[in-house]
C-alpha cells in the first residue's frame, strides 16, 4: 500500500539555520502519528515542506505516491492542512470562506459537506458570521473546517489545541477521532504530550532538525522502565537497606526508583521489620513526557 | 479551471465588498482634480485644436485613476494577506502558479477600469467627449491596466511590510503617472523634460489612450502601443518566473 506520508533525506536550510538534518519518515495510511519536539525542532519546517508553503534544499517528500514538487498539484488535493497561525480572511462569513475554499480545490457545489462539517465542529450558528467577530475558537475550528473541505485522506494538524479550552480540545479530537476511524490518516505536533500519548499509535521525536525517536507510542513507554514509589513514612526514617533505591527525599515524602512493581515487596517488608508505619504511599509510572525528557536529554 | 475562476471571484469580492474605500473614493479624487485644474486652466491652455482644457484632461485623468487602482489592487491584497497570513489558504490548493498570476492580474483590471469608468461617467456632466477611436481607447485601457497590475503583483509579493509598499507607490507610481503628461502635452515642455517624458511608459499608455478620444495625440498610437505591449509581456513573464520560483511566497 502506497504511503500516506513519505520523506526520504529531508533537509532544509534557511540562511543561518539548518531546519532539518536528513528526515526519513514513513507514515503508513490510516495511522494517528504525532510529531513531537521542542520549539524549533524542525516540526512545523517538515509540515511546510509537506504542504508546498517550503521548498526542501534536498530530498524528497510524498504525499500518498505524489511528489510534493513534481507532482504538486494531486499532492495538495490529498494533503488537508490546519495551520498552527490563527489566520482568517476578514472580508468574508464563515458559510463564504469554505465555500472560497471549496473552489480553490475545483469544488463548485460542495455545500452538503460544508453543512456536515459546520454541524461537526459545533459551527451552524455562525455560519453567515464574519469572520472578524468570531471568537479564537471558533476561527480555529473554521481553520479546521477549511482544512478538510475537500475531504483530504491525509490531515496535518500543526499544533491545533495551542490556546484552546477544554471543551473544544474535547469536541475537536472525537471529531478527529472519527475521521481517522473512517480511514484518514492524521498527523499531529502539540506540546501536549498527554494529548499525543492518549490519541497517537505512533510518534517521532524531532530535536534539532533531526529524528532522535521513532516507534510505538506503547513500547516508547514501556521501554521507559523506570517505576516511582513515593513514601510518607512514621518516623520518618528510611532504613539503610533501601537507600540504594533512593532518588531524593522532599517534603518528608521519599521517592524511590524501582525497575519492577514486584520490588514493593521488598521495600514493604523492610519497612515493616524496621517498625516504620506507611502513612501515604503513590506509585508513577513513565508517561510520554518523561520518554521525552530523557529522549531531549541523551541526544546532547 | 474553477480554482482560478474562484479565486478571481475573491479578489473581486474582496475589493467590492468596500467600494466606498477602492472605487468611489478614487472616483471623488479624481474629480476634485478635475475641478480644481479645469477651474484654474480651462481659460488659459488649449493643447489640442478644438480641443478644452477640461476634455484634454478628462483621458489623463482616467487613466491615471486605472493605473493607480490596477496597482493598488493586487499590492494591497497580495501584502494584507501575507502579513495577516491568510495567504496560506491561497497556497495550500493545487492553483497553479499561471492560475494564480491571472487570478490577481484580472481582479487587478477590472478594479481599474471599473473606477476609470467611474471617473469617465461622472466626468460626462462637466464635459463633452468625443470617442474617435474606440479600439484605440480600449487597447490602451487594457494593456495599461495590465502593466499596473503586474506591477501591483511584483509588489506585492516583494513588500515584507506595508511601508515597502508605500515606497514604491510614493516614489514610483505617483511621479511615473503624474509626470506622464495628464495635466499637460509634453509637448509644452522644455526639451530636456520632453526627452526624459519619452523615457517614461505611462506617457505612451495616457497619450495612446487621448488619441482614442480625440484622435489627436504627442505621438502616433502604434508607437505607444509599440511600447506598453513589451512592458505587458516583459513584466508579466518576470512575474511569472518570480512564481514558479516561489520568491517569497513560498520559502
Amino acid at each position: 500500500m502506497t504511503a500516506a506520508i513519505r520523506a526520504r533525506a529531508l533537509e532544509k536550510r534557511y540562511k543561518d539555520v539548518h531546519a532539518l538534518r536528513g528526515i526519513d519518515l514513513t507514515v503508513e495510511q490510516g495511522e494517528f502519528f504525532a510529531l513531537l519536539g521542542p520549539n524549533g525542532a524542525g516540526k512545523t519546517t517538515f509540515i511546510s515542506i509537506l504542504a508546498g508553503l517550503a521548498r526542501a534544499t534536498a530530498g524528497r517528500a510524498e504525499v500518498m505516491g505524489h511528489d510534493v514538487l513534481d507532482d504538486y498539484r494531486a499532492a495538495r488535493r490529498l494533503l488537508g492542512v490546519v495551520p498552527q497561525e490563527l489566520v482568517f480572511d476578514p472580508f468574508f462569513t464563515v458559510r463564504e470562506t469554505l465555500r472560497i475554499q471549496s473552489g480553490y480545490y475545483g469544488l463548485r457545489h460542495n455545500d452538503d459537506w460544508i453543512d456536515e462539517l459546520l454541524v461537526h465542529l459545533g459551527l451552524e450558528d455562525q455560519a453567515d458570521t464574519n469572520m472578524r467577530r468570531l471568537s479564537g475558537g471558533m476561527k480555529r475550528r473554521v481553520l479546521v473546517a477549511q482544512a478538510l473541505v475537500h475531504r483530504p485522506p491525509v490531515i496535518v494538524l500543526d499544533e491545533p489545541t495551542a490556546g484552546v479550552d477544554v471543551e473544544l480540545r474535547q469536541s475537536l479530537w472525537a471529531f478527529i477521532r472519527r475521521l481517522n476511524r473512517e480511514g484518514h490518516t492524521i498527523l499531529l505536533t502539540t506540546h501536549y504530550l498527554e494529548e499525543a500519548e492518549a490519541l497517537c499509535e505512533r510518534v517521532a521525536m524531532l530535536k534539532q532538525g533531526r529524528i532522535v525517536a521513532l516507534d510505538h507510542t506503547a513500547r516508547l513507554l514501556s521501554c521507559e522502565a523506570e517505576r516511582r514509589l513515593e513514601l510518607k513514612l512514621d518516623p520518618p526514617y528510611l532504613p539503610a537497606q533501601l537507600r540504594r533505591w533512593l532518588i531524593e527525599c522532599r517534603d518528608g515524602r521519599y521517592c524511590l526508583r524501582l525497575t519492577d512493581y514486584a520490588e514493593i515487596e521488598t521495600v514493604l517488608a523492610s519497612l515493616r521489620a524496621a517498625g516504620i508505619r506507611v502513612q501515604d504511599m503513590t506509585i508513577a509510572k513513565a508517561d510520554l513526557e518523561d520518554v521525552f525528557l530523557r529522549v531531549m536529554a541523551q541526544q546532547g | 479551471m474553477t480554482g482560478f475562476t474562484t479565486l478571481f471571484h475573491k479578489e473581486l469580492l474582496r475589493f467590492w465588498k468596500v467600494m466606498l474605500q477602492t472605487v468611489a473614493a478614487p472616483i471623488l479624487t479624481a474629480l476634485l482634480y478635475l475641478l480644481i485644474f479645469s477651474h484654474v486652466l480651462e481659460e488659459h491652455v488649449q493643447v489640442y485644436p478644438g480641443v478644452s482644457y477640461t476634455a484634454f484632461l478628462m483621458p489623463g485623468l482616467i487613466m491615471m485613476s486605472v493605473l493607480q487602482n490596477a496597482f493598488a489592487n493586487s499590492s494591497s491584497s497580495l501584502i494584507q494577506s501575507k502579513i495577516t497570513g491568510n495567504i496560506v489558504f491561497v497556497l495550500l490548493p493545487p492553483l497553479s502558479y499561471v492560475e494564480f498570476f491571472l487570478a490577481y492580474l484580472l481582479a487587478a483590471m477590472v478594479r481599474g477600469l471599473v473606477v476609470g469608468l467611474g471617473v469617465g461617467l461622472v466626468g460626462l456632466v462637466f464635459t463633452d467627449l468625443t470617442l474617435v477611436h474606440p479600439l484605440w481607447m480600449l487597447a490602451f485601457a487594457l494593456s495599461a491596466s495590465a502593466v499596473f497590475g503586474t506591477i501591483g503583483i511584483l509588489a506585492g509579493i516583494w513588500a515584507e511590510k506595508f511601508d515597502h509598499l508605500a515606497g514604491i507607490q510614493n516614489f514610483l507610481i505617483v511621479p511615473l503617472t503624474f509626470l506622464s503628461g495628464v495635466f499637460y502635452s509634453i509637448h509644452s515642455l522644455p526639451p530636456f523634460w520632453q526627452k526624459v517624458s519619452h523615457w517614461n511608459p505611462v506617457f505612451y499608455m495616457i497619450d495612446g489612450f487621448r488619441y482614442g478620444f480625440f484622435g489627436q495625440s504627442d505621438m502616433p498610437p502604434g508607437i505607444g502601443m509599440a511600447v506598453v505591449l513589451p512592458c505587458v509581456l516583459v513584466l508579466t513573464g518576470i512575474t511569472l518566473l518570480l512564481l514558479e520560483r516561489g520568491y517569497k511566497l513560498r520559502h
